[in-house]
């Protein structure tokens, strides 16, 4: 049994719900995210925050996977900061789903100033809101400088508490960091461009495992939404014990997640 | 309550059988690569001279220190320094390593 907490499945054919489930999985969170081109009206982000509001957790449910979402514009779609606000303007009313644990995944995407602009105007909104905080933090050469402006733009806003505020795609570079600031940090395994099973379980040999999860973020690039299990295989034929393989891929999910008071696991298949 | 890091439980020799074949493998993609590279045409941007490169033989030689961290290393090396938020977003990808990076060779010509 296992969580997958960031994973695109708007993405995804039904297919992979299927596999996902044959593999245990019971639960996922789908962050907001870039669907691979720019929209061009708010409009276009209130279909998207409808479909993951109602039609994936419909999806999920067929197959007896918990869907859950997080809601926000992007950093890859903020450099316009007026087109930006007002897609912000959108997010409150659907915050009363029940479905939505918060506000994610924002971040930054290149470090540009219009990014960390609308990444403080999401920090507002949670806190107005009381809502929990994904973080997206940048690709490859712009990590280790995005997730430090991120880190400092949520310290100098001062609300957000930092045990309710998971940053994800942290790789060797950046995870140290993240922990020590109080922060939760997510592994995101990618054949390519982020972690791979197998460094995921250096880092958690490396670092320890508490406030520490992995996740798939399966999408429309190159991923693999049966990347949990296959970290959690990797794990086990390194000879780790499965409730330090559980607390990874299971225990640490929830109790992270648990904090929303909406997550939950127990949904059974309506197929 | 913060637990201890759960160590790794094989033993060298075991770490060296699993992995063994298949970094062998990873290492002769990387020598076919850079092959490849030397028998492309060459072009006016003078391919050799690429920061993606440079990087790659800086992380190259990174490997070959004998210090630990080594992944942390890489991921260091082909990081952007720079501190402070850019004016705009030139760009929405991005390409893997710093585009300012240069080599020791280059460095060590440098005067100021």
């Amino acid at each position: 049994m296992y969580i997958d907490p960031h994973v695109h499945m708007v993405s995804r054919t039904t297919d992979d719900y299927q596999r996902m489930a044959l593999a245990g999985c019971v639960a996922i969170t789908e962050p907001a995210f870039w669907a691979g081109y720019d929209r061009s009206s708010p409009q276009g982000f209130h279909d998207y925050f409808s479909v993951l509001t109602d039609t994936e957790p419909k999806r999920a449910a067929q197959y007896g996977i918990a869907h859950h979402t997080w809601l926000c514009i992007n950093p890859k779609e903020a450099e316009d900061p007026v087109f930006a606000r007002e897609v912000l303007e959108i997010i409150p009313e659907f915050l009363k789903c029940e479905s939505v644990l918060g506000i994610g995944e924002i971040g930054l995407n290149k470090n540009s100033r219009n990014e960390l602009e609308i990444l403080e105007a999401h920090l507002q909104l949670a806190a107005d809101h009381d809502q929990m905080v994904l973080v997206h933090t940048p690709h490859l050469e712009d990590k280790r400088k995005g997730t430090r402006l991120i880190m400092d733009a949520i310290k100098n806003h001062g609300v957000l508490d930092p045990n309710r505020v998971l940053i994800d795609h942290v790789e060797e570079h950046t995870v140290r960091d993240v922990l020590d600031r109080g922060y939760w940090a997510g592994m995101t395994l990618y054949p390519d461009t982020k972690c791979t099973p197998q460094r995921a379980a250096d880092i958690f040999e490396m670092h320890g495992t508490d406030r520490l999860w992995i996740n798939s973020a399966g999408d429309w690039g190159p991923s693999d939404p049966l990347a949990v299990p296959k970290c959690r295989d990797e794990m086990r034929r390194r000879g780790h014990l499965e409730a330090t393989i559980r607390k990874v891929s299971f225990d640490n999910p929830l109790e992270f997640l648990s904090q929303t008071g909406r997550f939950r696991i127990d949904v059974q298949p309506t197929r | 309550m913060s637990t201890s890091p759960p160590p790794l439980p094989l033993y060298r020799h075991a770490v060296v059988d699993r992995y063994f074949l298949e970094h062998r493998a990873k290492v002769l993609d990387l020598a076919a690569f850079l092959d490849r590279v030397d028998r492309a045409k060459p072009d006016a941007a003078d391919s050799n001279r690429d920061f993606r490169l440079d990087s790659l033989r800086g992380a190259i030689a990174l490997l070959l220190d004998g210090e630990p961290e080594r992944a942390k290393r890489v991921l260091d090396l082909m990081s952007d320094p720079s501190t402070e938020p850019i004016a705009a977003a030139p760009m929405k990808g991005a390409t893997g390593a710093w585009d300012g990076f240069k080599p020791a060779s280059a460095r060590d010509g440098e005067t100021g």
